[in-house]
């Protein structure tokens, strides 16, 4: 499964068990109109962290911190690029 | 009474009439109409030397009447927004009440004792302010059970930290995404009085409108927790705000955090406090830095008090809480006076850093978690032999909650997928949502000790 598309079914299945209705994701989506809460993210970068093996909130270097679904898939992507 | 043996409003007003304004999401009022004016309808004297619940959902209010009662009623009780209903008659008890401060969403259960409207504006009134008593002002922070802690405190240690420092050259404008009926937002609230005026925040808002609401205020101050802070740089929405000072406490920050805001605020002045309900304000940390410098610990007549004992570390200072409240209440304060605040740190080059709370309160987002509370919810499952709650480590909220879960007959249990399922539903049925375990793993053994105890991380 490629990195986007386990973000994405992990989104999913978090709005899920949050109770949340989550808005369509596509890359231009604004995290805060998402659908989701600081809980629903929490769940969803420790989740991540399992199922990728990386936490790019906690690298060495500085973190921009993501707004968009987009930025959220790219810090993903290109950690440790 | 502070320190100088004056009431809030006696000391607001001491250099004459405040210029302040305090704003609420809906409404604002003027320091200066305090001089004559009230929010309790005129019914202020009814209050007199009256333990008061100061019950009220509104923030704006609350405010508004922590003001007026501070030197009059005899004990003002802070109720949290959030405090569960069930609780009241315990914290009543415990802070000995018999008058209550309500607004229209006050539930029938808090409106005790002599029970007077407030509101969240100054209509005039004729009496004149006179404080008689020294008030205790009475915070509460959720306890092992979940039940509420009453911790007593005063003006004069309230604002300890306070006394030491100049009044600004120029008037701030102050926010803060908490509470100020919990300790972190008091401290900004009364602050804010002895400086100029305060944008309150309000819990049903929007991040993004909430700090709309505070560059159009033109705030130069502004507080909150890492996971406060967190959630506005993900919503993209920083630059609403350009303040001079940005203030972060109530949870650990981490470097990400820190680094965040240094970039969303290049020229400001960014600072970690470390505090406690208990401990009062022990430091505030300018470098940008996660962790503290090592030689404020041990600093000889420092006005705060650091002491690091079997990894722990430990505050004395005139900020700290008198006690707890209650019958059966916990020590609060050791003899010496320091007040251990579980909080373990380990110094590495020259610095201290947290490395979680000792005895494994969680702390989730601000808000606190205690293993046990979670673990009996777990352990009522009748496939569940025992059961081990614990905090992991989250970019996001700080930590979060993870359970290790082991079988009474595993052959005889429904499968792992099943068990998970089930187990998070019974958890989301009586717990609030940071408390439920966002991962659930089901383990062959958990280590007991030679006492019998579940071995936890960090106890």
């Amino acid at each position: 499964m490629s990195v986007r598309s386990t973000i994405t079914s992990q989104f999913q299945q978090v709005a899920v068990e949050q109770e949340r209705t989550l808005a369509p994701l596509d890359d231009e989506l604004k995290l805060v109109e998402s659908g989701l809460d600081s809980l629903s993210f929490a769940i969803i970068v420790a989740r991540l962290e399992d199922a990728l093996g990386i936490d790019p909130f906690n690298a060495a270097e500085a973190v921009e911190f993501p707004v968009t679904f987009g930025d959220f898939v790219r810090l993903y992507e290109n950690f440790g690029k | 009474m502070a320190s100088d043996g004056l009431s809030l409003w006696e000391s607001i007003s001491l250099r004459g009439v405040p210029a302040g304004r305090l704003q609420g999401r809906g409404a604002a009022v003027a320091l200066a109409d305090f001089a004559r004016g009230s929010a309790l309808g005129g019914r202020l004297e009814e209050l007199r030397g009256r333990s008061v619940l100061v019950a009220v959902r509104d923030q704006l209010t609350a405010a508004l009447a922590l003001i007026e009662l501070d030197g009059v009623a005899s004990r003002m009780v802070l109720c949290t927004p959030d405090l569960a209903t069930q609780y009241l008659p315990q914290v009543i008890r415990d802070a000995e009440v018999d008058a209550s401060v309500c607004d229209a969403l006050t539930v029938p259960e808090a409106r005790v004792g002599v029970s007077v409207s407030a509101q969240p504006r100054l209509a005039s009134a004729t009496s004149t302010r006179r404080a008689s008593v020294r008030s205790d002002w009475i915070l509460l922070t959720s306890g092992t059970t979940g039940a509420p802690k009453l911790v007593l405190h005063d003006l004069a240690s309230l604002t300890a930290v306070l006394a030491g420092e100049s009044p600004p050259k120029a008037p701030l404008t102050w926010s803060t995404f908490y509470d100020i009926r919990r300790y972190g937002g008091l401290q900004i609230f009364l602050r804010a009085l002895h400086a100029g005026s305060l944008v309150l925040s309000d819990r049903d808002e929007e991040v993004s409108d909430f700090l709309r609401r505070a560059g159009q205020a033109g705030i130069t101050h502004i507080s909150g927790t890492p996971s406060h802070w967190r959630k506005a740089l993900m919503s993209g929405v920083t630059s609403r705000i350009n303040p001079q000072y940005v203030r972060l406490s109530g949870e650990i920050p981490d470097q990400a955090v820190l680094d965040g805001l240094r970039t969303a605020y290049p020229d400001a002045i960014l600072a970690h406090a470390f505090a406690s309900t208990e401990a009062g304000v022990a430091f505030e940390v300018r470098d940008g830095r996660a962790g503290f410098p090592e030689d404020l610990v041990g600093a000889p007549h420092a006005q705060v008090e650091l002491r690091v004992q079997d990894e722990t570390l430990q505050i004395r200072s005139a900020g700290t809480a008198t006690c707890y409240l209650g019958a059966d209440a916990p020590v609060l304060k050791r003899a010496d006076g320091f007040v251990d605040t579980g909080d373990r740190v380990e110094g590495r080059e020259g610095r201290y850093y947290f490395m979680g709370r000792r005895g494994g309160v969680i702390n989730v987002g601000g808000l606190k978690v205690h293993p046990e509370e979670v673990e009996a919810v777990i352990n009522a499952h009748p496939a569940v032999r025992m059961s081990l709650v614990k905090a992991r480590r989250n970019p996001i909220t700080g930590a979060v909650v993870t359970a290790e879960v082991v079988l009474k007959e595993p052959a005889a249990a429904p499968d792992t997928a099943t068990m998970v399922r089930e187990l998070t539903e019974s958890c989301k049925r009586v717990l609030a949502p940071h408390k439920v375990p966002a991962m659930i793993r089901v383990v062959p053994s958990l280590e007991v000790s030679a006492s019998g105890k579940l071995v936890r991380p960090n106890a």
